[in-house]
């Protein structure tokens, strides 16, 4: 899927979880629920869940990433990720 | 055990914290007889769940986090509490999307639903024209189905769903309820039929035959994520490859169901004793039944597969529908009914032997109308037979042809 995806995801700017979702952690991760699209995600591991978690007191998406102790080899599967995310509205760009 | 990190699939066989998808039967009263209804449903129940108790439920739900519940029936909508409990659900959080056959949906509650981002609708509708459907669900039903429909669009209510139950005489109209759906600016969603409930009965001669499994395969694939199925037809992945979904067998695992006294079930399709994991009104609640059922844990250990580990395409049927392998009297351990392989047709003819001992289990409880209902569909079985041995296995109805159609 996603070289398109990631090209519309910017790892640098600021981002949040949509207000319309919820978080749920589960043993593999977390589901994540989108009230207004009434989609379901999936997020795959602890990381993933702690990066969505403080991307809202991260100047950046990279900066979350990297509090989360994701190496920079790993860094472009949790771009991929993320631009997922952003794409279903999981997740959407601070102002 | 080897190494290799589990699949999200396996990792959802060994069950979540909280279901995915909840299915909460309200009632059992109905003002419907349909011939396949899944619980049987008919005659309220005189130890249904007070409003009280409901709303604890919701609690229970709110702090488990389960993001939805999927409210039925029975036709959910004639309890009188019922539009109380959404509101009292949606301000818990608690999304909700409910299944009706229309009755009450009027131009008043079809605009108050299409304001909440946290309601959807589902009408059930069996047929693209009155006479398909009415067969099933009773004269005057499509009637009513398509009138809350056209209140529902005429509301703005955007994306609510048109559920169509697949059977033999309505699978060739698949296009048209596309386009119902559309017109009404609807999404389509079609589900499996079980031979659950009073389905038990019908099912023989409702289920679609071997060829029209096909022609279903392909339309869905066709259609893609455009058309829901509940992840209920994963048994036909073998055609081709998976659909859109899950395809897993969900019971105990990631949904369950909650009856109208509050009875906890391991899936909407297994109204039985040996499938019942505990109350609600028991201590700890619905949590606790969830967490520590003991048939719960059982299902969410490995399976072995059975007589299915040494097929090919064990992996992406999984065994099938656990239900419609128990209500035809087949073990859990071994093909479905409707094994596109056809392993399923043998199976069925050799469990023919145990219907005629008696030893097909019957869905129960029943809370079928016991008098006469106004519109009811005439039976497609000849004569109801509560406590009479089940017929032989229907094996000679499937296609001949049936163990070739992988190719």
């Amino acid at each position: 899927m996603s070289t398109e995806l990631a090209a519309a995801f910017d790892l640098d700017r600021p981002w949040r979880i949509d207000d319309q979702v919820a978080v749920r952690p589960e043993p593999f991760g977390a589901l994540l629920y989108h009230f207004g699209t009434r989609r379901l995600s999936f997020l795959k591991n602890a990381t993933v869940l702690a990066v969505v978690r403080s991307l809202a007191e991260h100047p950046s998406a990279r900066s979350a990433c990297a509090a989360a102790g994701v190496s920079p080899a790993a860094l472009p599967a949790y771009e991929r990720a993320l631009a997922t995310l952003a794409d279903s509205s999981m997740i959407r760009e601070r102002a | 055990m080897s190494a290799r990190p589990a699949t999200l699939v396996e990792q959802f066989e060994r069950g979540l914290a909280a279901p995915i998808c909840l299915t909460w039967e309200l009632t059992y009263a109905c003002n419907l007889a349909c011939v396949h209804c899944l619980s049987s449903s008919g005659r309220r129940d005189p130890r249904e769940l007070s409003t009280a108790e409901c709303q604890e439920v919701i609690d229970t739900l709110e702090r488990m986090q389960v993001f939805y519940v999927n409210i039925g029936g029975g036709e959910p909508t004639v309890r009188p509490d019922f539009w109380d409990l959404v509101d009292y659900a949606t301000a818990h959080h608690v999304g909700v999307k409910f299944s009706t056959n229309g009755i009450r949906i009027d131009r008043a509650v079809a605009r108050r639903l299409a304001g909440s981002d946290y309601i959807d609708v589902q009408i059930s509708l069996d047929g693209a024209t009155a006479d398909v459907n009415d067969a099933v669900r009773g004269a005057g039903s499509y009637a009513t189905a398509l009138r809350a429909m056209a209140h529902l669009s005429a509301a703005g209510f955007s994306g609510f769903k048109l559920s169509v139950v697949v059977t033999r005489h309505n699978v060739s109209q698949l296009d048209e309820f596309k386009a119902l759906a559309d017109a009404h600016g609807a999404q389509l969603r079609l589900t499996r039929l079980r031979p659950s409930g009073r389905g038990a009965d019908t099912w023989p001669q409702l289920h679609p035959l071997p060829e029209q499994q096909r022609v279903l395969y392909d339309w869905l694939t066709a259609h893609g994520e455009q058309v829901l199925t509940g992840d209920s037809f994963f048994h036909l992945a073998p055609y081709g490859g998976p659909l859109p979904g899950l395809n897993l067998c969900g019971a105990g695992r990631v949904v369950c169901l909650i009856d109208p006294v509050g009875d906890v079930y391991a899936c909407p399709f297994a109204i039985h004793e040996n499938f019942l994991a505990g109350s609600v009104r028991g201590p700890g609640g619905f949590a606790a039944v969830w967490r520590d059922s003991p048939l719960f844990a059982e299902l969410r250990a490995p399976q072995s597969g059975g007589a299915c580990r040494s097929c090919g395409f064990y992996d992406s049927c999984r065994g099938g529908c656990m239900a419609a392998k128990f209500f035809t009297g087949l073990p859990l351990d071994g093909p479905d009914p409707e094994c596109v392989q056809g392993y399923g047709t043998e199976a069925l003819l050799a469990a023919g032997s145990a219907a005629g001992r008696g030893d097909v289990p019957r869905p129960a409880p029943d809370h079928s109308h016991r008098g006469p209902v106004r519109g009811q569909p005439v039976p497609v079985t000849i004569g109801a037979r509560p406590a009479a041995p089940r017929p032989p296995s229907r094996a000679c109805d499937e296609n001949p042809l049936t163990g070739f159609a992988a190719g």
